[in-house]
């Protein structure tokens, strides 16, 4: 299983964990399963049309899965997500 | 008789005002950092610019394109949300031309930051630290709705920020080098990725890659109610971009001393952090040339430490905003 880890805006919907585990061969069926186990995640992570919300970014690793293949991206068992909210960068 | 190539362009040269001077950086190949003969890592020393960061060439853009447009007026105040580079680059060409300008700051970045501002004149208004960059625009774009009168050129949504890219930093980079396997820099506001990438791809096409290094924001930085509180700046189309990768302010403050130790560059924090990705990227190549931007020198961060105190003792690591 694959960890996620959780940012502070969103812990009060995972039971106030930093890290949980999901299964799935991709980010969509990883953040599925979260979902799945913690209903409350789903409209802060998804729009209607089941995409991502634009604010939230998903890592694999430490790389941005949208510049990867978005949901479709693979997810390996030694893997981590790492969930972040879109933040202006300095300068 | 065919003339050679000029391949060293010098960092100096005549020029009728220090507005005039911006530009024109030196490329300087890092020898150590290539981890295989036949790649070669080379860093744009955007520090060489008058107020010392590669944000001369965007606040200068931003300015004239304004003053060609017919959006700025002579002795108009200017606001501007601002960690710090861009507020001093916009202090310094302000104070050149004639108009008064406002910055709003986190209040949580290095003190000498403020200090420059001050020192060219800027007026500074702080907003909350806890929340980054994000409570910066916030409050600047609450304060330009309030008062008609105050023109906020926006680095984040303007595209003379981009276009002093595009039109500067990457026409040089093209008449430095012959071919560009990597281009890494610095996720900000965009402007230098989006410029850049823009006119690397149409030299070299699919041939380089245009990657993102982006800080990942400690926890008391990310401080949002919710994610919709996130912000994206209007400029970025992700999609000019081949990898986006973070790294976090202790791998970048590294990094920043790696580059000090080993091949005497001194370099702001976001340095460390684009110049490890880059490293990254240079080891997956077989041959070529990686270029990255080092953004700042490492003057205006000498008074946190990061160079000479022991990582564990920078207990302010994650609650101050770097780049």
């Amino acid at each position: 299983m694959a960890k996620i880890k959780i940012p502070p805006v969103l812990r009060a919907s995972v039971g106030g964990e930093r890290e949980v585990s999901a299964g799935g061969e991709n980010v969509g069926a990883v953040l599925a399963e979260l979902v799945s186990a913690h209903p409350a995640t789903g409209e802060q992570l998804f729009s209607a049309d089941g995409e991502l919300n634009r604010y939230v970014n998903v890592y694999l690793n430490d790389e941005d899965v949208r510049v990867l293949e978005g949901l479709d991206t693979p997810v390996g068992e030694a893997d981590t997500l790492v969930i972040l909210p879109a933040m202006a960068g300095g300068r | 008789m065919a003339v050679e190539r000029l391949r060293n362009k010098p960092c100096g040269g005549r020029y009728g005002d220090i507005v005039q001077s911006i530009g024109n950086t030196p490329l300087v190949e890092l020898p150590g950092l290539s981890p295989k003969p036949g790649v070669h890592i080379w860093a744009k020393l955007e520090g060489c610019n008058p107020t010392g960061s590669v944000k001369d060439r965007v606040a200068r853009a931003l300015i004239e394109d304004a003053e060609e447009q017919g959006a700025l007026s002579p002795g108009q105040r200017v606001l501007e949300p601002t960690s710090g580079n861009t507020g001093i680059a916009l202090a310094m060409i302000c104070a050149r031309k004639g108009y008064r300008l406002t910055v709003v700051l986190p209040d949580n970045v290095t003190p000498e930051r403020k200090q420059l501002l001050e020192m060219y004149g800027a007026e500074v208004i702080a907003s909350e630290g806890a929340k980054g960059s994000n409570g910066a625009v916030e409050k600047a774009l609450e304060l330009a709705a309030s008062d008609s009168s105050w023109y906020m050129p926006y680095q984040y949504g303007n595209q003379a920020n981009p276009g002093a890219h595009y039109n500067g930093t990457a026409v040089e980079i093209t008449e430095q080098l012959d071919d560009v396997a990597a281009f890494v820099a610095g996720l900000g506001t965009g402007g230098t990725l989006m410029g850049c990438g823009r006119r690397l791809k149409e030299t070299y096409s699919d041939a380089v890659k245009i990657v993102a290094a982006e800080p990942m924001p400690g926890e008391p930085v990310q401080g949002l109610r919710s994610l919709d509180e996130g912000f994206i700046p209007p400029i970025i189309d992700l999609s000019l971009l081949d990898r986006k990768i973070f790294v976090t302010n202790a791998d970048a403050i590294l990094f920043t001393r790696k580059l000090l130790r080993e091949e005497g560059l001194f370099a702001g924090p976001s340095s460390g952090a684009v110049a490890r990705v880059a490293v990254r990227i240079a080891e997956e190549l077989d041959e070529g040339n990686v270029v990255f931007v080092v953004a700042d020198d490492g003057w205006k961060y000498l008074s946190s430490g990061i160079y000479t105190r022991p990582l564990e003792e920078l207990t302010d690591i994650d609650a101050t905003v770097w780049w």
